[in-house]
């Protein structure tokens, strides 16, 4: 599938940049005419995400996080985030609600949430090296009511 | 995010306004805390009409609020949730923990 359009995004894994993350993930979705209830979706999944790689991939220090976006059919938007951290050692254990390496300030719960608000998630992770999420979101054409 | 807090009547309204995440969550956490330690409430209500987003971050302080005060025997109700909140609430399954009030329920 060729995209029709995309972005790419490189920030450092500083917690400022999750809101920054959400905006530019919406700004770039406008185009596709998205609900609210949409948007909120999306918004919803990058800032999960996202916060993963600031808490977990680079629990100590700061690296390097990219998230990309394509328009893909014209209709569906595909999200993919990725670190070059940490990685995951069991990546469907990590998937079940609940399960958390992150202590009381965590509620295991932002993979449950990714699966609920996109259509699909596939996560790729290997220990030492890093992980990647892509999701993806069908944004179906609203007919205009004038 | 801000954070303001009022007390009367042993209830301890704690108003959450703008986006919670992972950024602002241990701040709010802190806030909400501090409020508990001072008043002691016998409840708490975590007034989220003004909260225009929020994730899994707060969810936890949700949960953590609910933990320190279900040990000192009192109630935590979460209030008037917009619907992107309220969305997050629903698919942690956090209404089988604390109640989720709306506002026509309180008002009358
Ligand atoms: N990018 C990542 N790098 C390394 N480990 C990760 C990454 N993303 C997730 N994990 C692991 O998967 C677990 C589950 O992630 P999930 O987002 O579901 O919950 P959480 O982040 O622990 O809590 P919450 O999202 O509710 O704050 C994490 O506790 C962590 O061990
Ligand atoms: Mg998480």
């Amino acid at each position: 599938m060729k995209a029709s359009n995309y972005i790419k995004l490189e920030f450092p894994s500083l917690s400022v940049n999750e809101g920054f993350a959400r905006a530019a993930a919406a700004g770039f979705a406008a185009q596709l005419d998205p609900t609210l209830d949409e948007l909120g979706d999306i918004k919803t999944a990058v800032s999960e995400a996202v916060t993963n790689c600031i808490v977990h991939a680079y629990p100590e220090t700061i690296g390097k996080i990219t998230m990309r976006l394509k328009i893909l059919d014209g209709e569906k938007l595909e999200i993919c985030i990725r670190d070059w951290g940490r990685g995951i050692e069991n990546v469907e254990q990590a998937m079940q609600p609940m399960f958390t390496t992150g202590g009381s300030d965590r509620s295991g719960m932002g993979f449950t949430i990714m699966e609920s608000f996109m259509d699909k998630l596939k996560i790729k992770s290997s220990e030492g090296k890093g992980t990647s999420v892509t999701m993806s979101h069908i944004i179906k054409k609203r007919r205009s009511i004038r | 995010m801000t954070v303001t807090s009022r007390y009367s009547d042993s209830r301890l309204t704690v108003c959450l306004a703008g986006e919670l995440d992972h950024h602002c969550a241990r701040e709010a956490m802190h806030e909400i805390s501090e409020a508990a330690d001072s008043f002691l409430p016998r409840e708490i209500v975590l007034d989220l009409r003004k909260l225009s987003f929020m994730d899994s971050s707060g969810i936890a302080v949700i949960i953590k609020t609910h933990r320190s005060i279900s040990l000192r025997g009192g109630k935590l109700y979460v209030e008037c949730p917009q619907a992107q909140p309220m969305k997050v609430l629903r698919a942690a399954g956090i209404g089988s923990i604390v109640e989720i009030i709306s506002k026509r329920e309180v008002t009358t």
